[in-house]
This record gives structure tokens, C-alpha cells and sequence, in this order.
């Protein structure tokens, strides 16, 4: 139909789609959220005025074309207007991670010269108040909740909702200039900028423009067959890739609803409540779910125990197989039917998962048992593989052909080459336009063709066509006699314990592999319970010599499992300690999407290292801690180190 | 709740604090307060005053006698000597709901909360003295009692919000660790919308954490209602940053008042505190 190309041709930017969704899905509800014990709601018209007053307001404070409107706070209707509103002036929004420290918020404020902040609460304004001095381009800064902001200067600082009632009362002033702006909106225009956790160095802004985001939202919305039925939860951190396409991209391109959790802490309530339709969560999140449902069931009486045990049992024999359509025996089939009445269906329902119809796990690797266990409940969670750089999407996993240990084909629309030293390659529409002021990092990771290099190194399965990540290709590495050195592979394997919480493995240019663990004190805590140990602190309870031996199966078992891989036999962790403290982002030895940030914990910890390698016992530590508020403390600890018994490999044997 | 106001000028008997914030005139004098159980004198002519939009700490020695102070004020103990003003009237004799219908709310220092019933409905019991339907019409809820219930769930909402304490809006308090109950007591005496708010020991058995919690709660609820704030705090530390000025207490009497600062310095509180050789 012609009406409908020149629709699509119109539709180049999210404030275009805006407009459609207000037309075409005018009463149906955009945006949901708890506030005040009740959700609250707005249809797409109503969006759209609040996006429109926004706007406006923002005029009346004389933004310009081009400028960058930071966007720092947890996921709230509020801030994806403000993204909206943004992108409708012609201005670029850039979210940020609202638990970023003041510098971290100030290096991202200023590399990118905002001029505009919009934030939560008085927490963000005073951090960015703090830095305000390094900040010299900022001009305003507008918050959401007023609670305890009452008595600042309000000379620069401005209440979100009166910046509406603002754009409101000077609409007749304003409106046509935002028609003009709303107008000169190319589909080659910058869409939004999102900044990299970056495992090394400072983070960078990928520049998404809004060809990126809307084909890829397009593409994957036709993947998986989204409609404006849909219903999910925004709970990710919105300077995440993953987030704008979810809450924005595919939202706008559908016209589905998000709906954003009262805080952090109420999540799984609201999870509950809403029922999500589409879902997407780190494994950490499945991790955690699933230990706790493991943990209440300890407690369970014993008939409920059996109950779950049996039908558990009869899951993970055919739940799979039912999921992905495969013939099942007529006598599991009943049994499975039952499980569900007894078990499954209120499991998934206190877990919020009832209506789940595409759910994604993505950023690590999952434990096997854990994917397993939630697919054999009849939940269509899949792996892909994305990044920022490619507006998310590189490889997903068709319905019907998933697995734990692939990450699925290529996505459609994108090419995907592994080259000659094992990293892979891709190309899409989705491709980032650049990296923002950084000419050389563009070039090394982008060629001229369009081909981005992943950094990780992976390889297609013959047999199925489906991908499969081995590691960073920066971390891949040889050890002292040449073996094949895959941390994450091995710290991946440690980390599907329930116990290990993180793990860290180092080896590369060495003879053998050691490991530093980071207990779970969530599992181990309740294990201590049942047991009866006593604990004081998280240190105690990581030192106590039970739970060193407790590790130490884990790790011997993950040798053994190690051992039968040829290629990565070398591998196996010989020595191990446990750490006296969590990881933490605040430390900078994760990245704020927890990611291990290898250099800085070989730097801080090198003492801890040596006595990895130099056969020591018991090595004497002092570390340095930041607390949330930013003040420093020390703490110090005599770390035991254990040596693991280890599988002999033929490479071992041949070089004896 | 009383709005607050960007008066520059000072009002009568007011005065400015160090962080700039404008403290009004008298909302409660105390006057030559004596309280006697049987032979046992607990409080022995005490005066102090305190003023609009303050926090105001009592502190002393185990047994000075600052519980049975908070009592006077609360109305749950009728002193034998003094007198009473609040507001610019002399208070008669009340019972303490009366007293908390003027607009007194306390908490206490061992949790005094429905354990068996949510957070939600505590807080909501702060409501009460707020509520017009009577009993047969809240029983049947119906009408009048209907309206009401959602006008007070949305100011209890409002207090769940502040004390960021959504997550346990519906678990019995009984569940919740001790420094949530404590939060939860101070959302119920919050839901009452009180003029002055009595605190007795709201940090005691807290970690250092919860305490800055529970001191950021206490500052916020100053900043953002104007509420006046009374305080019984044995946390040194915590007084001194919390309130703008401070009555100290040993053996019933008064033996310093003033700013933290001038407190701290006063030789009898020191001797008070530290203890003194006694010949």
C-alpha cells in the first residue's frame, strides 16, 4: 500500500514513531508505573503531551540543536521522556549509570560537555553539584523528586514538572520551533550516545544514530515476533544498551508497554504483579532467583519437598523437549501436565514468569543447570550475544534451537565472520556511527567496510551453524609451556556454584592456573546456618575452614570437568584462595554492569599473586576499600591458599 | 502539615542556625517542671523551651530521668509542680490522646508496634486521631468511612514513600529487622502529622549504618514537613550533629543547655558524663 511505505518512510526517528504510537495506539497504555502503592499509567497520547511539555520547556530554556542532555536515574517514565523530549529538539541524550560516583559522573558530564542534566534526587544533584567546578559547560540541571531540594540555589537548578507547566503555557511561543526541529529529523541523526562500562580505560561514547536503533529494533522485533501486546519490566540500568533498545527502540517500534518497578528493592513484587510478556535479565539475575527458591525449599516440610524434588525431576527430563516441540511419551506428557497444577505453574507465577512468552539472557555465560531449569519449566528463555557497538543484537537463538553453550546465529540483517586468530567479526545496520571524539578507537574497531571487531574470541559448531563464545580475545592466552589460556571459560565454570559468587583465574605466561573466589554470602550464609557455624562478618565466614573445603570440591570438580576439554585441559586450577572481600564496582574491580576488571585486580592484589605462585601457606593482606559514600578505609586479613588436586593431561605427561 | 516559608526576617524568640535554617518562636515552654513518684523525685524544677521548627536533644546519664521528661510532654505523666504552655496556652491536666490530638506524636524506645499486623496498617493506626467515621461505619465501611480510608491510605502512601520502605509495605513488622520497625514507628507517628514529635532513643541497638539512616530520616523530616523535633539520644556523636540545641540532665535536674558546642564545653556536663571524684 502506498499509505503504509510512506508511513515507514517517515518513521526515521523514536519522536516520529511517538507520533504514530499516539495516533495509532492512542489509548492504549505506554507507560506503567508503581508509585504510591498504585501503578500509574499513561496511554501513548498521554505520553506524548508529557514528552511534548518536556520539549517545549527545554526551549524555553534554550537548548540547541546538538546539545547533550545527561539522563541520570533508575528506570522512571520521567527519564525516557526526557530521552524522548531530547531527541525531539534535536538535542542527544545520554544516560548514565545512577550509581556512578561523582567523578565517574563528572569524567562522562564533561567528555561529552553536557549542557543539560536531567536526574532523580537530591543524591544526583549533589554529586554533580560536587564536581560543578570541572563542569563548566553544564547549565542546568533538572530533577524529578524535589524531597530535601528545597533550599538549594535554584538559579540553575530547575523541578522537572515545572519545566513542563513551563512548555505548557508557552506552547503558542514555542511550537512551531519544535515542529521545525521535530521536522529536520534525519534517520542518519543521532538517536542517543551511550557510554561503555569498559573493562580497561575510561569509558567510551558509542554514538547510536537512529538508523541503528530503529532497524535493529525492527529486525528483532520481527524475530521474535513482538507486537504492542507485549508487557515488560525496565528494572536495567537505563545507560545500558540493552535497556534503550528494550524500553525504547522495540517499545516505540511495537508500541508495547513498560513498565517501570516502584525501587530496586520491591523488583520482584512488581515483577509479580505485572507478569512481563517479554523479558530480558542478566544470568546473575537467574542465579540469584534460582538460589533462592533453592534456599526456601530447604525449608520446606517434607511433603512439599518431595513434591518438588519428583516433579522437578520430570521436568528436567521432558520440559525441554516439550518446550522445543519434540515427540514426548504420552505417560510424561500427564506426568509433566500435573507438575504443572502442583508445582511449575506457582513457581512461575510467585516468580513472576507466568506469561512469559520471549525471555533473553545475555552479557555472561549461564550455568547450564540454571538455563536448563528454567527452560524445563516451560519458560522460553534463550541466549544472545550482542553489544553495544551493535545496537545490541549480533547472534539470538531461534525458538526450538536452544542451547546453554551456543549463543545462537546471526541475528537477521547481520554477518558474522570468525578470522584467522579465532576473534569474531560482524557487520550490521546496527553498526555504531563512532565513537564520540575518539577517531583512533573507532578506527581499530571498525574498519572501513563496517566490520567491528567483537574482541571475543568464538566459533561456529559445524553440525548446527550456531555460535559459540570462548573469551575475550584480549584475555585468551598461552601459558609458560604453550597451552591454551581461557580464564573466563574456567571462572564461568566455578561461578555455575551457586557458593562462588565470583571467581577470578590467572595463568597466562605461567606454568599452572590458580584462582582467587569470591564466596556468595547469600548461599554460603544459609549453609552456615543449616550447619550451625557462626560467623561475624563476611571475612570470618570466607576464612572458616569449612567452607575453604567446600570450595575446594567445587574447584577440583570444575578440574575434572576442565580435564576432558583437550584444548583447555591446561586449565585446571592448581592453587586457590578466597577472597576477604567482595569485588566491587565502587573499588573499580568490576565494571558497574559486574564485570571483572582483570588489570586493576592484578595490580591491587599483586601481594595476594606471588603467594599463588611462590608456594606459600598463609599470606598477611591489606587492602583498601571504598565505601558507598565515597570515604576509604582499610582492611587487612591472613588469607590461607589451598592447593587442588588436579587431572593429569596428556600434555602434562608429554612434557614430563 | 505546615507548609514551609522563605521568611528572611527572624520571627520573635527565633533565631538562625549555623546551616542558615530559621527557627520560630516558642511552640512548647516548659515551666519549673517537678515530678515526683511517691518519695522518689525523678524531675526537679526543670525549665527549658522549645521552639518552632527545631530539633532539641535531651541527653544524660542512665536514669536522669529524660524518659520521664518525654512523659510530661507526651501527657502520659501529670507533673505535681509546673507548668505546661504550648502554643501560647497553658496546657491543663490531659490524657495523652489528648495530647496527641493537639499534634504530639512519640515513639518509643522498646518498639511498640502491631507485630502481628503490616506496615502498612501500623502506620496506618497514626491515622486515628485523624478519623471522623465512627465505629459502625468504619465496622460495615461504608459511606463516609469508605472515602476516608482512601484519603488516609494516600498520606500513608505518601509516608511509606518518604521512608523509602515500599518493599515491606505489606510484611508484618514482626518479620522486619529491629532498625525497619524503628523506621516503621517513626512512619506511624509521621502519619499523624504532629507539630512536635517526640523521639525517644530512636538509634538505640542500631548499627552505624541504620544510625545514618535513621539520622538522614530525622533531618528529612524536619527540612520537608517543618515538623519540631524532641529527642532523647544517647548516640554523643549523633546529638551533637542532629540537633540545634540541647538539654542536659543528671539526677532530675538540668544541669547545661545550649548549642551542642556550648554543651559540650559546659564543666558540669563533662563532670556529669565523665564523673567526678567525690571527696
Amino acid at each position: 500500500m502506498a499509505d503504509s511505505s510512506v508511513q515507514s518512510e517517515a518513521l526515521n526517528s523514536i519522536p516520529a514513531l511517538l507520533a504514530r504510537n499516539a495516533e495509532k495506539f492512542g489509548a492504549r497504555t505506554a507507560y506503567r508505573e508503581k508509585e504510591y502503592g498504585i501503578w500509574q499509567s499513561w496511554t501513548w497520547a498521554e505520553a506524548a503531551k508529557e514528552i511534548e511539555a518536556l520539549a517545549l520547556g527545554l526551549l524555553e530554556l534554550g537548548i540547541r540543536e546538538g546539545d547533550y542532555v545527561a539522563i541520570i536515574g533508575r528506570n522512571r517514565p520521567y527519564f525516557y521522556w526526557a530521552m524522548v523530549a531530547a531527541q525531539s529538539v534535536g538535542a542527544v541524550p545520554v544516560p548514565m549509570y545512577q550509581d556512578a560516583n561523582a567523578q565517574e559522573l563528572a569524567y562522562v558530564l564533561g567528555h561529552c560537555c553536557a549542557r543539560f542534566a536531567i536526574v532523580d534526587d537530591q543524591e544526583q544533584v549533589d554529586k554533580i553539584l560536587e564536581e560543578k567546578d570541572n563542569l563548566p559547560d553544564l547549565e542546568h540541571i533538572i530533577y524529578v523528586d524535589p524531597r530535601g531540594l528545597r533550599k538549594y540555589d535554584h538559579t540553575h537548578l530547575h523541578q522537572y514538572s515545572h519545566i513542563q507547566e513551563i512548555g505548557r503555557a508557552a506552547y503558542d511561543e514555542f511550537n512551531p520551533e519544535l515542529e521545525r526541529r521535530l521536522a529536520k529529523l534525519g534517520y542518519d541523526d543521532t538517536c542517543v550516545m551511550l557510554y561503555t562500562s569498559g573493562t580497561t580505560g575510561k569509558p567510551k561514547g558509542v554514538v547510536l544514530s537512529n538508523r541503528n536503533v530503529i532497524e535493529s529494533s525492527k529486525n528483532s522485533a520481527a524475530f521474535d515476533n513482538l507486537t504492542e501486546e507485549e508487557e515488560i519490566l525496565a528494572y536495567l540500568p537505563m545507560a545500558w544498551v540493552g535497556d534503550f533498545i528494550f524500553s525504547v527502540g522495540q517499545a516505540y517500534w511495537c508500541g508495547f508497554c513498560v513498565n517501570c518497578p516502584e525501587n530496586a528493592e520491591t523488583m520482584p513484587t512488581d515483577l509479580r504483579e505485572i507478569g512481563p510478556t517479554y523479558y530480558f535479565a542478566p544470568p546473575r539475575f537467574f542465579e540469584t532467583q534460582l538460589t533462592s527458591v533453592m534456599i526456601r525449599m530447604e525449608d520446606a516440610g517434607r511433603i512439599k519437598k518431595w513434591l518438588f524434588d519428583h516433579y522437578m525431576k520430570v521436568a528436567r527430563e521432558v520440559g525441554p523437549s516439550i518446550l522445543d516441540g519434540r515427540p514426548v511419551p504420552f505417560g510424561k506428557r500427564l506426568s509433566y501436565a500435573l507438575g504443572n497444577i502442583f508445582i511449575y505453574g506457582p513457581l512461575k507465577n510467585v516468580l513472576g514468569l507466568s506469561r512469559i512468552r520471549v525471555g533473553y539472557t545475555a552479557g555472561e555465560a549461564i550455568g547450564p543447570e540454571i538455563f536448563e531449569f528454567y527452560r524445563s519449566l516451560g519458560i522460553n528463555l534463550k541466549q544472545l550475544y550482542g553489544q553495544t557497538e551493535a545496537t545490541v543484537f549480533i547472534t539470538q537463538q531461534p525458538d526450538g534451537e536452544v542451547r546453554a553453550d551456543t549463543v545462537g546465529v546471526p541475528s537477521p540483517g547481520v554477518e558474522v565472520e570468525i578470522r584467522d586468530n579465532g576473534e569474531v567479526y560482524y557487520r550490521s545496520p546496527g553498526v555504531f556511527v563512532e565513537y564520540y571524539k575518539n577517531p583512533e578507537s573507532t578506527a581499530d574497531t571498525k574498519d572501513a567496510e563496517g566490520w567491528v571487531a567483537t574482541g571475543d574470541a568464538g566459533f561456529f559448531e559445524e553440525s548446527t551453524g550456531h555460535l559459540r563464545i570462548i573469551d575475550r580475545a584480549k584475555d585468551v592466552g598461552k601459558m609458560a609451556d604453550g597451552r591454551l589460556f581461557a580464564p573466563k571459560y574456567v571462572e564461568n565454570k566455578l561461578k555455575f556454584y551457586p557458593n562462588i559468587l565470583e571467581a577470578v583465574v590467572f595463568g597466562a605466561g605461567r606454568d599452572f592456573c590458580t584462582a582467587f573466589i569470591n564466596i556468595d554470602l547469600n548461599a554460603v550464609g544459609n549453609w552456615a546456618e543449616r550447619n550451625n557455624i557462626a560467623y561475624a562478618s563476611y571475612q570470618e565466614l570466607a576464612a572458616h575452614p569449612q567452607v575453604y573445603a567446600m570450595i575446594q570440591d567445587h574447584v577440583e570438580e570444575v578440574n575434572r570437568s576442565v580435564a576432558e576439554d583437550e584444548m583447555l585441559s591446561g586449565c585446571q586450577i592448581h592453587r586457590f584462595l578466597i577472597l576477604h572481600k567482595e569485588l566491587d564496582a565502587d573499588d573499580g574491580e568490576l565494571t558497574r554492569t559486574r564485570k571483572v576488571r582483570r588489570r586493576i585486580i592484578e595490580e591491587k592484589y599483586a601481594d595476594l599473586i606471588r603467594a599463588l605462585y611462590d608456594g606459600s601457606e598463609k599470606i598477611y593482606t591489606e587492602t583498601e576499600v571504598t565505601y558507598e559514600d565515597g570515604r576509604k578505609g582499610r582492611i587487612s586479613a591472613t588469607l590461607e591458599i589451598r592447593d587442588a588436586s588436579v587431572v593429569p593431561t596428556k600434555a602434562k605427561v608429554a612434557a614430563q | 502539615m505546615s507548609s514551609l516559608t522563605h521568611k528572611q526576617e527572624i520571627p520573635e524568640g527565633g533565631y538562625r542556625t549555623p546551616d542558615g535554617r530559621i527557627i520560630g518562636g516558642v511552640l512548647m515552654d516548659l515551666k519549673h517542671i517537678t515530678l515526683r513518684f511517691g518519695g522518689v523525685v525523678a524531675i526537679k524544677d526543670i525549665s527549658f523551651d522549645i521552639r518552632e521548627g527545631e530539633i532539641r536533644a535531651i541527653i544524660g546519664p542512665n536514669g536522669a530521668g529524660k524518659s520521664s521528661m518525654l512523659n510530661v510532654i507526651s501527657g502520659f505523666y501529670v507533673p505535681q509542680e509546673g507548668e505546661i504552655w504550648f502554643r501560647g496556652q497553658k496546657r491543663p491536666p490531659l490524657k495523652p490522646y489528648q495530647v496527641a490530638r493537639q499534634g504530639v506524636a512519640r515513639t518509643f524506645q522498646n518498639i511498640a508496634l502491631f507485630k502481628g499486623m503490616t506496615t502498612l496498617d501500623n502506620i496506618m493506626t497514626g491515622r486515628v486521631t485523624k478519623m471522623k467515621s465512627n465505629m459502625l461505619e468504619q465496622a460495615i465501611w461504608w459511606g463516609k468511612a469508605e472515602r476516608e480510608e482512601s484519603e488516609h491510605r494516600e498520606k500513608v502512601e505518601e509516608i511509606i514513600d518518604f521512608l523509602e520502605i515500599q518493599a515491606i509495605r505489606k510484611t508484618p513488622v514482626g518479620r522486619l529487622p529491629y532498625g525497619l520497625q524503628k523506621r516503621v514507628e517513626l512512619g506511624r507517628a509521621l502519619a499523624a502529622e504532629p507539630d512536635l514529635l517526640l523521639l525517644d532513643e530512636p538509634m538505640a541497638g542500631m548499627n552505624v549504618e541504620e544510625k545514618e539512616d535513621m539520622s538522614r530520616f530525622i533531618l528529612d523530616v524536619n527540612d520537608e514537613y517543618g515538623t519540631t523535633i524532641a529527642l532523647i539520644e544517647h548516640d554523643m556523636g549523633v546529638v551533637m550533629d542532629l540537633s540545634d540545641r540541647v538539654v542536659v540532665m543528671d539526677y532530675g535536674k538540668k544541669i547545661g543547655d545550649g548549642t551542642p558546642d556550648e554543651v559540650r564545653n559546659n564543666q558540669a556536663v563533662i563532670d556529669a558524663y565523665l564523673g567526678v571524684v567525690h571527696e
